[in-house]
This record gives structure tokens, C-alpha cells and sequence, in this order.
């Protein structure tokens, strides 16, 4: 009798039915062992659809954790490099956490979903640091990713589809609130949290909902230009927010063979998540001696001149080159304010905002590749950052 | 009202003790709070039947540095001084060795002892001169650590060509095939191989097992000495010791908590709930105890604790105490004999063949000793005209397959004294009563993880700059305010009193750099 | 009699690089070779009908790529392909596989353990930094500790500029890999027993250690180092089997206007005033050469076919006692066809993977434990492969070629010579651990060729069969492989090398002693060296 053998080749997500309905290109690709879209028909349109309607993104792949227990909320304060024990019950927060040396494992969010019940979401899997954790604390870690199914709601009119569904009290989100709402008689999960920069919701249910919450949705908002989108059009919002992902922006620190590859969140432009107020949290001795002797890497937002993305390139501190001073991990031709953006590391002696650095772009022009040096100026902030973010309640349609 | 001192040592076992004298000479105000209510920890004496007393734990003084020793006052009396090794074959063969001497072997092996033991007390001294230090951190960027790592390669170099590279060879291999190339006998093998092996979770073929031979020469090179009134006295002089210098020493003060705040230890709380304030506290506590049962795991790093976690600190050696109405037969060993240290060790192979089963949580069935009767030498340890048999029974493993319980205890007693009966005849006929303290029993009575007599595994993954774990080898924990400075840090276990010292040291220096 | 520059004793793998090497270089060399075949312990063999065996090393992964490129192996037929996954069985009766595509190979560490699956990203980060670490030394002449030499003092630099790139703990880490068991240095990572029973084979496999001995880990290193076309620690076959690769390294040898002589074995190596002089063959026939060079083992080497006064005392007495262990044996096996393993599912990409019987730590340590006595492992470490899954051209077709590393099993038993019924109880207690989880294996079997050390070494000439010419562990590794002092291919005879495995960086079929020996007799003959630097590993 032969033992069980694991699925071969790739999962689908719960949505994936409704997703190969709409699909058009027959375009995807692997996301933690899932098959997930880059795109249905069009990924400028989709793109779009998040800056002008409604985005519907599939993040079921999300890696995902609940975290509970009465020592839940000192578990996470000691886990994350930021205070949680200021995150009240029905709030979301982003975060990072560090090995002992400092070094970023990964970032993610935390819901507080009750008071000794959070959830943790983020890009990589960290179960064997989560549990190694847990010694002392009085928590139960589970991995939760398959049994929660997850869309990204995102776009101007999201509120307005979420509110035609039906979903409760959507208007009083703000930013980084969750709550728990009824669909079909079974509470899941409404969070005004995204990954678009722009005004949205997460939605958190079982996966056995999944196919009709689908429908539902895309009938409430097929008045307000409801679309699906693929993974393109979310990269390509998600820089113009200046968001970081790991893997990309930065290596996950228990990943990294070679030395000076890892990165600290003082490195990474996320200092305001490093509270040295806190006593005692992973990597508060290394950070607080770094942060003595100033990180030796900055992260940077570059505005790019010219109109070609600026992928993969290398930045100089003058424009003949000569030492290169950091280099571009993501970058793209932002659409909605019509320049090159990129972001990147350099020397943190280089980047202030307002400086201007080079970037080294490569570009291939009908079978030729052309080099050229593009002045890109450091900016503060995301690239795109609309009141329609924040305001509550949002505007409907 | 709570007290307040400079520093707060809990544990007073013996490298507590020296630190507390040392840094009290050094002008801090220091409390050294014992559990229980005799101070020594595993350097002590206890009457374990009418009468009959018995050092507990440790049984012999080998290992203790001279620096530490020469602070001693009063100044340790020995019963009996550079005892020789008899290792007893079960034919009535013996074998007897000294740090030079040896007899009962052939020319041949007689010789090659000769240089042998020229050779390992060479290379344990340029051992010992890195142990009595704190050991430089690697890579760390800093001139100090960069000088004392030249130096310790100095050091080395000074061996002369030939012999440093025979150090380099011999550093990470095993006793057996070392001594296997030099001798032919059985019994002399099956002695050096027990030696190095002694207290710790390995076998003759384990590599590593050479540098834990190096490691118990250092100090007396190789003799060993009987202290009068067991090694409760030496604790007993280490104490007056530290008194003199000031310290404050306190027996039945048993720690419940290393108490930290604002992620800085900031004193202790006893078990009466009394509280103690000091900004320093060193622990002599083995390392895993110190953090997750006195600090408490959350206020350490994850990576830390996954480190301490990994820690290797499981016991194997069981102590057996005998209270004999008269020594054995005379068709054994002779009185001169029976008063040395005897082993049971009648081979490399059979010593190898006791390890095995420990591997998976079992007992030896034919295990090695380590075997003293102390009350030949000291008339303080029996009633007139009575013994007492002090030996160290491997292996009996601490995480005993199944547990230890009494039914398993009373196996491996019998199975001890079936085997101390061959080597001893007439032994058992002897006994008048008798107790056996398995590495679970020392873990409890001692306050010692894994009931292992070094704090954790005396092997190279877990030496020098690697002991206890990375990142707290020079005695500071990744905590501030919080050092180890009992066995589990370097450089380990056995009466030396170096962890102790060194610990003290480097508390002292690194308030000398601010 | 006719006068060559250089004698290269034994045609395996490492003999004929050095030999290619030196004949590129330009000397008149010949190698010579005691059997009626090339290759020593990298043959294709046909022992039964139409079937070839790989009788020896089956795999091969560590061959560096920078002497396949400069002695242009392709064209002499070489062609390494690699094959898939890793197999344990388990005694419940469900099985641990590696899989290539990481997703599914992830699913199946969850499937055991979701910890585990997660900590596995740890664990190969760890490994490859330690490979990185040794790799750039593999094709280096490892310096002299002791030694103010300058060459040696650059190469000390040369490795403490490589570790000073790791950060504290990292140093710290790497400290205490090269000290740790394996079983010590998984358990930091792994909580499942299959899952560290499956990744600790590569810890113990040709060495005379258990996977609780301090220094298996390092001995995973020398496993993992290999790499097939940049995919760090992936294992392939030489097609038509491993003469492959001998074939390949004779071709270059003999384009180059090297000369192979087979049935050509060296009975003494002859000394003339301190001064190699040549060698006598078995059938006392004299070759004189100025530089000799020993790819035997050293045993053989300076015990068998040299006089004692020819070598300094101190120096014999080392070799003495230099550790080489036969631990491992082997069965190649003839099959009718594929054999069925029930607990897999019908089509596994599984059945293409390398496959072992045991799934713990202490099933693993306990076979070692048998060694120790002197017996063969009463429930063996089997490697298992079945090239003809991936190669074509070594079975006819339907039929199979299997080849089991067979761990462990003892040079003499309880120090006496084995009989032929112990073979064949070896054997039958190999087989039937296999079979235990393929019922129609025994059925399929028409022809078992068994090798004990022994018999690996009567044919071959390895001194106890250990296939790594010396144990792996700390005391001769490095700068004391084969003993202190003597770690640069030199040997305390002038004109006279060695060139083996028993050399710096050790066994495997990997030719870098080969390359390493031949670089450092080129430089004393002051010729032009075309043995290439190590790749550099970024």
C-alpha cells in the first residue's frame, strides 16, 4: 500500500476557479507552491483598475499565523522590533522582526483580533523562528495559510463595492482598522489594509466561502468597474507606495549565505518601526549599537529622469560613475505620475532626501542595448500617496 | 528594605566561591547566595551512612589551577597527595601509572609512557595557559581580541615545528587510535582511554576525546590528590577564603529569580521572596538553568535561546558511595593498591562497548569506574577499621530510556557491584550499605541540568570560543548585567576553580576599559 | 631501457589527471596501472552479459569543473548527467523524498514536519556558507601552519581573508561545524528523525565514523561541495558509467602523448641517494624517471613498494598510522527490470531518486556500532541507485543496473579474512533489507557482484578499500592530510609525489589531489603550469 505522496506541481488557491473563468492569457506563475496570475488581459488595465475602480487580488499564498494566548501580545512585542502592546484590539500593524544581529527576517502584518488573538501575514515562512520563540510565552503559534482564504479589495471604489455587498459598517474603517463582519451567516474578516498605496480592504474567510463571496463581489461591483488583477499590475502599485517585498528589496536574513547581504530595518528606511523605547526585543542589542555607530546602508526612493525604468541598475554618486554606491532592486515606469521610479540601497553616506544620485540604465533598442546615465533625485515618501488613502469615510461612488 | 551589593554570585559551588574571592579582594561588595545548607555545591562532603562520609560529587583534587590554590587560606590539607592510577584487570593483572612513573607493563610500553606522558603534559600546558585566560572573541575588529589570539598562536608556535603540528593532528582526535599507535597493553590502554572520557558523553573512538584527556591534566598533570575530610573541606577553605576577603556568604538562600528590568538584570529574588538589588549578577548555575529557569527565556534573544538549547549538557556518569565493614580480599589488590585510584577499564574496546548503549539511553552492562577509598587515607571518612568506596560508574545516561525510577536504579547498583566484585573480589560481602546517585539524582541534589559534571559537553564544538554557546564565552551573557561563571563556561567542569577566576577577571576588566 | 621525466603510479581517476596534466605540461610520462583495465575505483565494468557497472563510485558530482574544462573532458567523451531526488524509507511504512521542484519538496518536509520544512531554509543557507568557505581551497596546495615561508604565509592570509569575511558568529559557527557529529549539527536545525536520518548519510558515507562522531559534519561538507552546472550539492551519473570518467582522463592523458601501460603493477620504488630513481615492476623490469608519482594511498605507497631506510622513521611511523578504514562495501546488481516499491506511488518522480533504508539517528549509529565489533551492519546504510533510470547505456533496455553503497562493513571480520559464505551472508543481508520494501526485488536479481573492503582492495589496491585513501576527520585533513608536514604532494624523498586521495582535499572523484599534486611538481621542475586556479565562488 503505498503511502500518501504530496500534491505534485502547483496548488490552486480557492478563487482559482472563478480566476480561470476571467483569465484571458493563460499567464501564470508560482507563489509559494501556488499558481497565481500575472495578469488576465491586460496588466496596464488591471493596473488601472487599482488607481481608478476596483482591484480584486488573489493573496491567498500569503503566508499566515495565529498567534494566541495570554502572552500573545508579549510574544509579539518581543518578536517585532516595534511597540505592540500599544495595538489595540480590531487594529492592524505593520512590522518587521530581526535574528539576534538585527539582520530583517521579514516583514508582515499583525491583526489583533481579540485580546490574546492576533494573526501574522507575511511573504516567507517563518514557522521554526516563530515556534523557537514561543519559549517562555504562554502562546500557540498555527500555521494558518491554507485554511484562510484572502482577497486584496483595492482602488477608489472598493468602499463603494464592499458597501453595495452588503458587509457591515465599511464606512467607519480607517486605515489599519479591522473588523469582523457576517457573510452568509459566518463572521470573516474586513481590514481597510493593502498593498497599493491606495484607498482598500483585505478579506478574510474561510476558504469554503470563497467561490461565492467571488460572486457576490464582482456583482456588487460591476457597476463601479470591478476587475481582477494579476501580480504585475499589484508590482507595479506597490512600488509606486514605495512598499518593500522580501526577496526583492531585501533577502530574509536566515536565507542569506554570503556576508553583508542582510539587512537591518535601519537600513531599510524603517526606523519608525524600531521603538528603543522597548527594554528587550530580537535584535535591540545589535540595532542599538548600529544605530550608535550609524547603519552603514540606506534604502532609497528614486525619481528617475527620462522615461526608461531603471531595472536592475547600478547608482553612482556622479554621473561619469566611478564608485558605484548602491544599486536599484525595484523600479518601474510609474503610470500615474508619469516618471520613472525606482527604490534601492546605497552607501549611507549617499541618499539624503533631495540628493541627487546616477543611475546606470541599460535598454534595448531595437537589438541594440543602450547604456545611459539617468540623474535620479532621492524623494521622501511614496511615490503616489492620495488623500483617498486615509479619508474616512471614503468617498462613495 | 531591600539590600543592595556590587555583585550577587548565586551558587556557591566551588568556581562561585572563587569568584566571590576574587572580586571581593577587588574591593566589591559581594553576596554568594548557596541553595542549600552547605556551600560547596559539587565540591562537598556528606555522611551518607552512620558515620561514613563521602564527597558526593567530585572525589579528588586534580584539576585545581595553582593561582587559584596559592589564594587559598588556609591552604587545603590532603589526606593523600600524588595518588597513582591502578587500573584492575579482572585476572588480578594491574597496571599503575603515575604523571611519570609507571609499572606493570612491558620495556616496550614503559617507554612509550615515558614519552607519552612527556608529550600530552606538554601540550596541556600550552592547553592551560588558553584556558586560564578569557578567551578572545574572533573577527570582532578589536586590537585586544587580534594580540591574545597572536598570542595563543605564539604560543603554539613556541612548541617548536614538529610538535605543533603534531598538536594541530592530535587536537581533534580521539584517544583510541592515539593511544592504540603507542602501547600494547590492554589494561594501560583501557586506563588513558577511560581517562579521557571521564564524565563525559563520549566514547575512546569519540574525536574530541583527546582534548578532554588535555583537559584533566591541567593542573596536577596527571596525580591526583585526596583532600582530608573530602572535597567538602576544600570548598570549606575556598569559602574562608572569600569571607576573608569580605564577601558575604550565605547558605540555605536558595535564588528564585535573576530579576531583570528594563532589560538589565537588577538583582535576585530568593525564595523566602526576599529581594537582593545589584546590577551585576553572576551565575554558577549551569547556563541552561540560568536562563530559562532564574531569568526566564523571554528575556533573551531567540537565536541565543535556540543556541542554549542546543546546548549539550546530558550526564552520563553515576556516583556510587559503598560503606564497607573491611577492605576486600586479599587475593585482590593490596592495601598500598587500594589506597590509589583505581579504574575499571579493561580495554579500549570494552570502554568503547560501555558508551554504546548510552547512545540510546541505556546503561552500560559492564560499565567503567573510577574507584577511591579515601577512608585508607583519611580516618575522618569511616568508623575505625571501616571503608568507604567513592567511584564513578559510566555510563548511565541522564535521559534514560524509560526514565529513572527505582527499579532501574537498583538494575544499574547491581550491575555496578557485580562488576566492582570481579575486579574487587569479596567486595560485595563487604557492604553495609551503599546508594547510588544517577545523573538525574546529581541534576536534583547538584542544581545541574542534565546532572553533567561540566555544565555541558567538554568537546571541541563546545570549547574555548564556543563555551558554553557563541556570544557569551567571555562570561557576559547577551544580557546586561548578567554573567556565567560556573562549569558550563570556559573552561569547563572538574575542580580548577578557572571559570570561576576567569569570570571574576573579565567582569573586572571590562569596568577597567570603561 | 627507455627514460621518462615522470612515472605516475595507478591509472584511477587522480593518476591520470596528474599524468595529463604533466604531459600537457610537456614531460614524457608514463603512467602505469597493476590491472588489465584504466580507471582504479572509477570504472565501467562488464562483469555480467550486457550490462556495465559502475563497480566502485557510482556518482559523481565532485568533479571539478575547472579540470573537466582545461583537459576538455567532452571531447573524450565525458558526459555527466544529473539524476533526482533522495529516498528514505521508513519502517511505518511511509518514505521521506526529495523532490526537484522546491514547492513539492517543501510540501513533503511539511508533510513530516511543517518545522522542519521551514528551518530547512537555515540549514542550506548554513551548508552553502561552509561550502563556499572550503570550495575556493579544494584546487589549493594547503599551506604549512607552522611555516614562515612565504608562499605558505600567503595562503594562511588567503584563508584568513576568506573567513574574515563571515561575521562573529558566523566564525563562531563555523568553529563548531567542523567539531559537531552530524547528528549534533542537524539536530540545531531538523526534529524529525527521517529527515535528519536522510540528510546524515552524507556524514558517515566511506568514513569509519557514526553519525554521533564529533567531525561528521565536515565529512557532509565534502559531500555537498560537488555541484553539477552551478546547483551547489547535486548528484549525476558519467554516462556509460564511471570509466567514463577515467576514459576521458586517459584520452586527454594519451592526446597529450602520455603513455598508459596496463598489468604494469609497481613492486619498488627505487631511492638513489636520498633521490627518487624510478621504479620496479612486478616483473622486476626497472623504469628509470626522475619524478615519480605515487596515486596509490600511502600505505601502499611508502609501506608496500618502498624500503624502510629509504624513508625517515619519524615519517614511516605516521603513515603506519595514518587511519584508513574500510567501512563501506558494495553490491552491483543485474536486473531483469525495474524494481517495484510499493510504498511509493506508481510513477513517483521518487523511483529516479538515490534511495536509503533507514530512517534515524540511532538506526544509523547502531550500524556503526556493528563495525565496531567487527561485523557487517546487521540493518545496513544502503545507498541505492539504478543509473540505467537515467542512463541508457548500461542495461539493455528493459533491463536495470543497481548499484548499493553498503555501509558498514569491515575489512577483515573480528580481524580475520572473510569466508565466501560470510560474502554471501553480507549480501543477503543487504538484499534483504531492500527487499523488505520491494517484494519482487529478489525475483528480479540475475547477477550480484558483492565487494567487501576486501575485495576492493585485492583488486583495486586501496589499503583496506576505504574509498577516500584515509579517514575524513580533523587529524588528517588540510595541513595534516596525509600527515603534517607532508601536506603539499611532497614526499620526504626528492623527485617523489604523491598524487592520491590520501592527499588534501581527499577522496571522492573529484581530481583535484590530482590537479594539486601535478601543480606543485611542475612548479619545483620550474615548468608551465596548465593546472587552472579554482573557479572563484561568487
Amino acid at each position: 500500500m503505498s503511502a500518501s505522496q504530496v500534491a505534485q506541481g502547483r496548488l490552486v488557491t480557492p478563487f482559482y476557479s472563478r480566476q480561470r473563468e476571467l483569465d484571458t492569457l493563460n499567464r501564470w506563475h508560482e507563489w509559494k507552491g501556488y499558481t497565481v496570475a500575472d495578469a488576465f488581459y491586460c496588466a496596464e488595465l488591471e493596473y488601472f483598475a487599482i488607481r481608478n475602480a476596483t482591484a480584486v487580488f488573489d493573496l491567498t499564498p500569503m503566508t499566515k499565523y495565529r498567534i494566541r494566548g495570554v502572552d500573545a501580545t508579549a510574544y509579539l512585542d518581543r518578536l517585532m522590533t516595534r511597540d505592540m502592546y500599544g495595538l489595540a484590539v480590531g487594529r492592524v500593524a505593520y512590522a518587521v522582526w530581526c535574528n539576534d544581529a538585527g539582520q530583517v527576517l521579514d516583514d508582515g502584518t499583525v491583526f489583533r483580533l481579540g485580546e490574546h488573538d492576533y494573526r501574522l501575514c507575511s511573504q516567507e515562512r517563518h514557522f521554526d523562528w516563530l515556534c523557537a520563540s514561543a519559549a517562555g510565552f504562554d502562546v500557540e503559534v498555527v500555521h494558518e495559510t491554507a485554511e484562510i482564504a484572502a482577497l486584496a479589495v483595492q482602488g477608489p471604489t472598493s468602499f463603494s463595492t464592499l458597501e453595495r455587498m452588503g458587509l457591515g459598517d465599511v464606512r467607519s474603517l480607517k486605515p489599519f482598522d479591522l473588523m469582523s463582519v457576517d457573510y452568509a451567516g459566518t463572521p470573516i474578516v474586513v481590514s481597510r489594509t493593502g498593498f497599493t498605496g491606495d484607498l482598500g480592504y483585505e478579506v478574510w474567510l474561510p476558504p469554503i466561502l470563497a467561490e461565492a463571496f467571488w460572486d457576490d463581489l464582482f456583482t456588487a461591483g460591476a457597476p463601479v468597474g470591478i476587475r481582477a488583477i494579476g501580480g504585475d499590475a499589484l508590482e507595479l502599485a506597490r512600488i509606486e507606495a514605495g512598499y518593500l517585498v522580501a526577496g526583492v528589496d531585501f533577502l530574509p536574513a536566515d536565507e542569506i549565505v554570503r556576508p553583508g547581504r542582510g539587512r537591518s530595518p535601519l537600513e531599510l528606511g524603517l526606523e519608525w518601526l524600531v521603538d528603543f523605547g522597548k527594554p528587550h526585543f530580537n535584535g535591540r542589542r545589535a540595532l542599538a549599537e548600529e544605530w550608535r555607530t550609524g547603519p552603514r546602508r540606506r534604502f532609497v526612493r528614486l525619481d528617475v529622469d527620462g522615461n526608461k525604468p531603471a531595472r536592475d541598475a547600478y547608482i553612482y554618486a556622479r554621473p561619469g560613475g566611478g564608485k558605484q554606491v548602491g544599486f536599484v532592486t525595484s523600479a518601474a515606469w510609474s503610470p500615474v505620475c508619469k516618471r520613472s521610479i525606482a527604490l534601492g540601497t546605497v552607501d549611507a553616506r549617499y541618499g539624503k532626501p533631495g540628493d541627487t544620485l546616477w543611475v546606470e540604465i541599460y535598454y534595448n533598442q531595437e537589438m541594440r542595448w543602450r547604456r545611459k546615465m539617468a540623474r535620479a533625485s532621492v524623494v521622501e515618501g511614496p511615490f503616489w500617496d492620495p488623500p483617498r488613502r486615509r479619508t474616512t469615510p471614503p468617498v462613495p461612488y | 528594605m531591600t539590600e543592595r551589593f556590587d555583585v550577587v554570585i548565586v551558587g556557591g559551588g566551588h568556581n562561585g566561591l572563587v569568584a566571590a574571592a576574587e572580586l571581593a579582594k577587588a574591593g566589591k561588595a559581594v553576596v554568594v547566595l548557596e541553595a542549600k545548607s552547605q556551600i560547596g555545591g559539587a565540591c562537598t562532603t556528606r555522611e551518607f551512612a552512620d558515620g561514613f562520609n563521602v564527597s558526593a560529587a567530585a572525589h579528588l583534587v586534580y584539576q585545581l589551577q595553582p593561582h587559584v590554590e596559592k589564594r587559598l587560606s588556609p591552604k587545603p590539607r590532603y589526606a593523600a597527595r600524588a595518588l597513582d592510577t591502578v587500573v584492575l584487570g579482572g585476572d588480578g593483572q594491574r597496571v599503575r601509572y603515575g604523571s611519570t612513573s609507571i609499572a606493570g607493563v612491558d620495556d616496550a610500553d614503559r617507554g612509550a609512557y615515558a614519552r607519552y606522558a612527556k608529550r600530552m603534559r606538554r601540550f596541556s600546558r600550552v592547553l592551560w595557559r588558553w584556558l586560564n585566560r578569557v578567551p578572545p572573541r574572533l573577527l570582532s575588529g578589536r586590537g585586544t581580541d587580534t594580540r591574545q589570539l597572536l598570542r595563543m598562536a605564539l604560543e603554539l608556535r613556541l612548541l617548536g615545528k614538529s610538535e605543533m603540528r603534531e598538536f594541530l593532528r592530535l587536537i581533534g582526535g580521539n584517544i583510541y587510535d592515539h593511544v592504540d599507535e603507542q602501547f600494547s597493553n590492554e589494561l594501560l590502554k583501557g586506563g588513558l582511554c577511560l581517562d579521557a572520557v571521564l564524565g563525559t558523553h563520549a566514547g575512546p573512538r569519540s574525536p574530541n576525546t583527546i582534548v578532554a584527556a588535555l583537559h584533566r591534566l591541567g593542573g596536577a598533570g596527571g596525580t591526583y590528590a585526596l583532600p582530608a575530610g573530602g572535597m567538602g573541606s576544600v570548598a570549606a577553605g575556598l569559602m574562608m577564603t572569600a569571607r576573608a576577603e569580605g564577601a558575604d556568604i550565605r547558605t540555605d538562600s536558595p535564588v528564585r529569580s535573576i530579576r531583570v528590568d528594563n532589560g538589565r538584570v537588577v538583582g535576585v529574588e530568593t525564595a523566602d521572596g526576599a529581594r537582593i538589588d545589584s546590577y551585576v549578577v553572576l551565575s554558577s548555575v549551569d547556563p541552561k538553568q540560568t536562563v530559562r529557569s532564574l531569568v526566564g527565556e523571554r528575556h533573551f534573544e531567540t537565536g541565543f535561546l535556540r543556541r542554549i538549547g542546543h546546548l549539550r549538557a546530558a550526564g552520563n556518569a553515576a556516583k556510587l558511595h559503598l560503606a564497607l565493614d573491611g577492605l576486600p580480599d586479599s587475593e585482590g589488590p593490596g592495601h598500598e593498591e587500594l589506597g590509589q585510584r583505581l579504574l575499571i577499564a579493561p580495554g579500549p574496546d570494552a570502554v568503547e562497548r560501555a558508551f554504546n548503549p548510552a547512545k540510546y539511553g541505556r546503561c552500560s552492562e559492564a560499565p567503567v569506574m573510577e574507584i577511591l577509598i579515601p577512608s585508607i587515607h583519611d580516618e575522618t571518612a569511616a568508623p575505625a577499621g571501616q571503608h568507604v568506596l567513592s567511584a564513578v560508574a559510566q555510563y548511565a545516561p541522564y535521559e534514560l530510556e524509560g526514565g529513572w525510577d527505582d527499579e532501574s536504579k537498583r538494575q544499574f547498583f547491581e550491575t555496578c557491584l557485580d562488576t566492582l566484585e570481579v575486579y574487587l573480589p569479596g567486595i560485595r560481602a563487604r557492604i553495609l550499605e551503599g546508594e547510588l546517585l544517577t545523573p538525574v539524582d546529581l541534576a536534583n541534589e547538584f542544581r545541574m541540568s542534565g546532572g553533567h559534571w561540566h555544565h555541558g559537553e567538554l568537546a571541541l564544538d563546545q570549547f574555548l570560543f564556543t563555551r558554553p554557546v557563541p556570544g557569551a564565552a567571555q562570561y557576559r551573557a547577551p544580557l546586561d548585567g548578567l554573567y556565567f561563571c560556573g562549569a558550563g563556561s570556559h573552561p569547563g567542569g572538574g575542580v580548577s576553580g578557572a571559570p570561576g577566576y576567569n569570570a571574576a577577571r573579565a567582569l573586572l576588566n571590562r569596568e577597567a576599559d570603561r | 631501457m627507455k627514460r621518462y621525466d615522470a612515472l605516475v603510479l595507478g591509472a584511477g581517476h587522480n593518476g591520470l589527471t596528474t599524468a595529463a596534466f604533466l604531459a600537457r605540461a610537456g614531460l614524457r610520462v608514463l603512467c602505469l596501472e597493476k590491472n588489465d583495465y584504466i580507471g582504479g575505483a572509477a570504472v565501467s565494468r562488464n562483469l555480467y552479459k550486457d550490462w556495465i557497472y559502475s563497480n566502485c563510485s557510482y556518482v559523481c558530482s565532485l568533479l571539478r569543473p575547472e579540470i573537466f574544462r582545461a583537459l576538455e573532458l567532452e571531447r573524450h567523451g565525458l558526459q555527466i548527467t544529473p539524476f533526482g531526488g533522495s529516498l528514505t524509507f521508513m519502517e511505518n511504512g511511509d518514505y521521506f523524498g526529495s523532490y526537484h521542484d522546491p514547492a513539492v519538496a517543501y510540501r513533503e518536509m511539511v508533510r513530516h514536519s511543517r518545522r522542519d520544512a521551514d528551518a530547512y531554509v537555515r540549514y542550506r543557507a548554513d551548508t552553502r556558507r561552509q561550502c563556499r568557505l572550503i570550495r575556493d581551497f579544494l584546487l589549493t596546495t594547503p599551506p604549512d601552519p607552522t611555516s614562515f615561508r612565504a608562499a605558505d604565509l600567503r595562503a594562511l592570509k588567503a584563508i584568513g581573508g576568506k573567513l574574515a569575511e563571515l561575521d562573529e558568529m558566523q566564525m563562531y559557527d563555523t568553529l563548531r561545524f567542523w567539531t559537531s557529529s552530524v547528528a549534533d549539527f542537524l539536530s540545531e536545525y531538523f526534529e524529525t528523525d527521517v529527515i535528519k536520518a536522510a540528510l546524515s548519510g552524507s556524514g558517515i558515507i566511506g568514513t569509519a565514523l557514526g553519525v554521533y562522531s564529533p567531525g561528521t559534519a565536515y565529512v557532509l561538507l565534502h559531500h555537498y561541495m560537488g555541484d553539477i552546472d552551478g546547483n551547489v550539492g547535486a548528484w549525476g551519473y558519467a554516462r556509460g558509467g564511471m570509466g567514463a570518467v577515467s576514459n576521458a582522463l586517459a584520452g586527454a592523458f594519451r592526446a597529450a602523448g602520455g603513455e598508459l601501460r596496463t598489468e604494469a603493477g609497481v613492486s619498488q620504488i627505487l631511492v638513489k641517494k636520498g633521490k627518487v630513481s624510478g621504479v620496479v615492476l612486478d616483473n622486476d623490469e626497472e623504469i628509470e624517471a626522475d619524478v615519480v608519482v605515487s596515486a596509490m594511498d600511502v600505505k601502499r605507497t611508502f609501506l608496500d613498494c618502498m624500503q624502510a631506510s629509504d624513508l625517515p622513521g619519524s615519517f614511516r611511523h605516521r603513515i603506519e598510522h595514518f587511519k584508513i578504514r574500510g567501512s563501506s562495501g558494495k553490491l552491483n546488481i543485474a536486473l531483469d527490470g525495474l524494481p517495484e516499491f510499493p510504498a511509493l506511488p506508481k510513477g513517483s518522480p521518487l523511483y529516479h531518486a538515490d534511495m536509503h533504508f533507514i530512517d534515524s539517528l540511532s538506526r544509523m549509529e547502531r550500524a556503526y556500532d556493528d563495525w565496531k565489533d567487527g561485523a557487517w551492519s546487521a540493518d545496513p546504510y544502503i545507498d541505492m541507485v539504478i543509473p540505467t533510470m537515467t542512463d541508457p547505456t548500461m542495461a539493455p533496455p528493459g533491463k536495470h543496473f543497481m548499484s548499493c553503497f553498503v555501509q558498514y562493513c569491515p575489512h577483515k571480520l573480528q580481524g580475520r579474512d572473510w569466508t565466501q559464505p560470510e560474502r554471501e551472508a553480507f549480501a543477503q543481508t543487504v538484499i534483504d533489507q531492500i527487499a523488505r520494501y520491494s517484494p519482487n526485488f529478489k525475483d528480479l536479481i540475475l547477477h550480484v557482484e558483492i565487494r567487501t573492503p576486501e575485495d576492493i582492495e585485492a583488486e583495486i589496491g586501496i589499503t583496506e578499500g576505504n574509498i577516500f585513501h584515509g579517514e575524513l576527520t580533523l587529524d588528517q585533513l588540510l595541513f595534516n592530510r596525509p600527515v603534517p608536514g607532508f601536506s603539499q604532494y611532497r614526499a620526504p624523498v626528492s623527485g617523489l609525489y604523491l598524487c592520491g586521495s590520501s592527499t588534501h582535499p581527499g577522496g571522492g572523484v573529484m581530481a583535484a589531489p590530482g590537479a594539486n599534486a601535478a601543480r606543485e611538481i611542475l612548479r619545483d621542475l620550474k615548468r608551465p603550469n596548465p593546472v587552472p586556479p579554482s573557479y572563484e565562488d561568487d
